[in-house]
């Protein structure tokens, strides 16, 4: 691994935002929306029913944010190779000397910067219009984010491995796999709330834990271990699988010979 | 035949086969380059030159046969060979939406050249397009475009260069510069090329020995003037058509014996 040429790939990315600002606006302005949309739902809800539904805001904003750190994360790895897809910049790529963990390591660099840049916004607006501070979760944040981001990179790699396997016609699929898993990760309810046969399932991935983990949190202030240990277990996981999936399936596009197709059609 | 050439081969196919569902783009292709030597893969659409240069570079893996380059297997020692290597086609692009010198730094640093900034100004004053280097790269013209993918070519300085058809789109004048550059650059700093082109003032011009394939078969070999002789042909262009044609040079002498 050199950190010389991850270093070089992400200059590419960050030239590319500077030259076209349009990108940073799109960056900020759904989670804006989703913001203020839920902000309001909330709001609304908490005025007209009885005291207990008062922690609501709290559960749907802090969701909110930490969803957009998966989310972000995924669409930094997919959408900084979908940018060398449309750019026909690949085969440039695939012909230097940069190794395919070189290459994922730069999209997990940008994934993060997303994060920053959206988070930074959503939290600000979030304590500004509804007095939720993010911050009241303390010390957890860090570890909330940090397998958030890892999940959102591993998720990034499967999207990205699914584009190269069935070409650009996936490409909205690099959008998708997030909302496909949304569901069963409990973002904005507790397991315990999902059908009995679901909820095995919502325990395979390693959101899940770290969403309940927030509401207990919010809650009594602190989060079981064993959440964390699961979370962060499962992650090692996914990681490790989805990097073997996105080489397995670059190897396979080497020998059907349609990266080269691919990249310049 | 020529003599033997002595120099150090630096990139070597041996029985290289691809197949593309079950058709043959590549069939038993060996070739040697040599350092220093300008190699032109000439044929038809479809012949298979860009299939070969795709295995060359790693992009694609071949069905079967071994490659080395710099006298060790490809695929072993991709990302060390490719140190060493560069290549520019007129079907790739660096992205549209950078400025010049962005993407220019950028591959730079990827190839992590010493005093990145010097080496772009020196490039670009060769291949005679400083004036572009403010320019946003997807507003360029086709021949601009060629150039900058060609200074991204020569950033690393590279052993070892394929260009795959690096003139087409250009008008004559520019495809004449672009032709005298990469000959001076490949004399002074002893580059092997591997060249495709269906220019053949290119091949004339450029390169020092020719191969030509036919549906992925080598059906000659030799210097431009050898082969025009052997076929009795004035032109390579010539030699182009009939082997296009009938998939083979028929040697004048065997005609008339035949006949
Ligand atoms: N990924 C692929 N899948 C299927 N067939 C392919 C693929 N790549 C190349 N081919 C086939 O292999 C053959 C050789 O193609 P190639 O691109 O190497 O030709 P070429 O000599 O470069 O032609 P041109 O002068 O048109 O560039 C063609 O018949 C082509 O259709
Ligand atoms: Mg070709």
């Amino acid at each position: 691994m050199s950190f010389r040429i991850i270093s070089a790939l992400v200059l590419r990315y960050l030239f590319l935002y500077t030259r076209t600002p349009m990108r940073l606006v799109e960056l900020v302005f759904w989670p804006l929306v989703d913001l203020v949309v839920w902000g309001n739902v909330t709001v609304f809800i908490q005025k007209n029913s009885d005291a207990q539904f008062g922690g609501f805001i709290l559960f749907f904003l802090g969701a909110m944010i930490l969803w957009d750190i998966l989310f972000r994360a995924q669409q930094g790895v997919a959408i900084s190779f979908l940018e060398d897809v449309w750019t026909r910049n690949l085969l440039n790529v695939f012909v230097a000397p940069v190794r395919t963990a070189e290459y994922l390591s730069a999209t997990f660099a940008v994934g993060f910067l997303r994060i920053l840049v959206t988070v930074v916004v959503m939290s600000l607006v979030s304590w500004i219009g509804y007095s939720f501070n993010i911050f009241q979760l303390q010390w957890w944040l860090l570890p909330f984010f940090l397998n958030l981001m890892v999940f959102g990179w591993a998720l990034g790699m499967i999207s990205t491995a699914l584009i190269l396997r069935w070409g650009q016609a996936a490409e909205s699929l690099a959008w998708a796999v997030p909302f496909f898993i949304q569901p069963v990760v409990c973002v904005f309810y507790r397991v315990e709330d999902m059908p009995a046969w679901a909820q095995p399932i919502a325990w395979c991935f390693p959101a899940t834990p770290i969403f309940e983990g927030m509401r207990e949190v919010m809650v009594t202030g602190v989060m079981s271990w064993n959440h964390l240990w699961l979370a962060g277990g499962l992650n090692v996981i996914y990681l490790a699988l989805a990097g073997w999936l996105f080489a397995w399936v670059l190897n396979l596009t080497r020998k059907r010979g349609l990266l080269t197709k691919f990249a310049t059609q | 035949m020529a003599a033997a050439d002595t120099r150090e081969v630096i990139l070597e196919a041996r029985e290289l086969t691809r197949e593309f569902d079950g058709v043959k783009a590549l069939d038993r292709f060996s070739f040697k380059l040599h350092r220093g030597e300008v190699l032109g893969l000439l044929g038809a659409n479809g012949a298979g030159k860009t299939t070969a240069m795709n295995c060359l570079l790693g992009l694609t893996l071949p069905t079967s046969g071994e490659l080395e380059a710099f006298g060790k297997p490809l695929h072993a020692h991709r990302i060390e060979i490719l140190r060493r290597a560069n290549f520019s086609s007129a079907y790739t692009a660096l992205p549209g939406n950078l400025l010049v010198w962005q993407n220019l730094l950028v591959f730079a640093r990827i190839y992590g050249v010493p005093n990145p900034k010097q080496k772009i100004a020196e490039l670009l004053d060769l291949l005679e397009i400083p004036h572009l280097d403010k320019r946003v790269t997807g507003q360029l013209s086709a021949g601009e475009s060629t150039r900058v993918n060609l200074v991204k070519a020569f950033l690393n300085d590279p052993e070892l260069l394929m260009l795959d058809e690096p003139t087409a789109s250009l008008d004559p004048d520019i495809a004449d510069k672009v032709r005298k550059v990469v000959r001076k650059v490949q004399r002074e700093r002893s580059i092997g090329i591997l060249y495709t082109s269906h220019n053949m003032r290119d091949i004339e011009e450029v390169c020092d020995r020719v191969i030509f394939l036919h549906k992925g078969k080598i059906v000659c070999e030799g210097t431009p003037a050898q082969i025009m002789a052997r076929s009795s042909s004035n032109s390579l262009e010539d030699v182009f058509i009939k082997i296009a044609r009938d998939g083979e040079i028929v040697d004048e002498p065997e005609k008339e014996k035949a006949s």
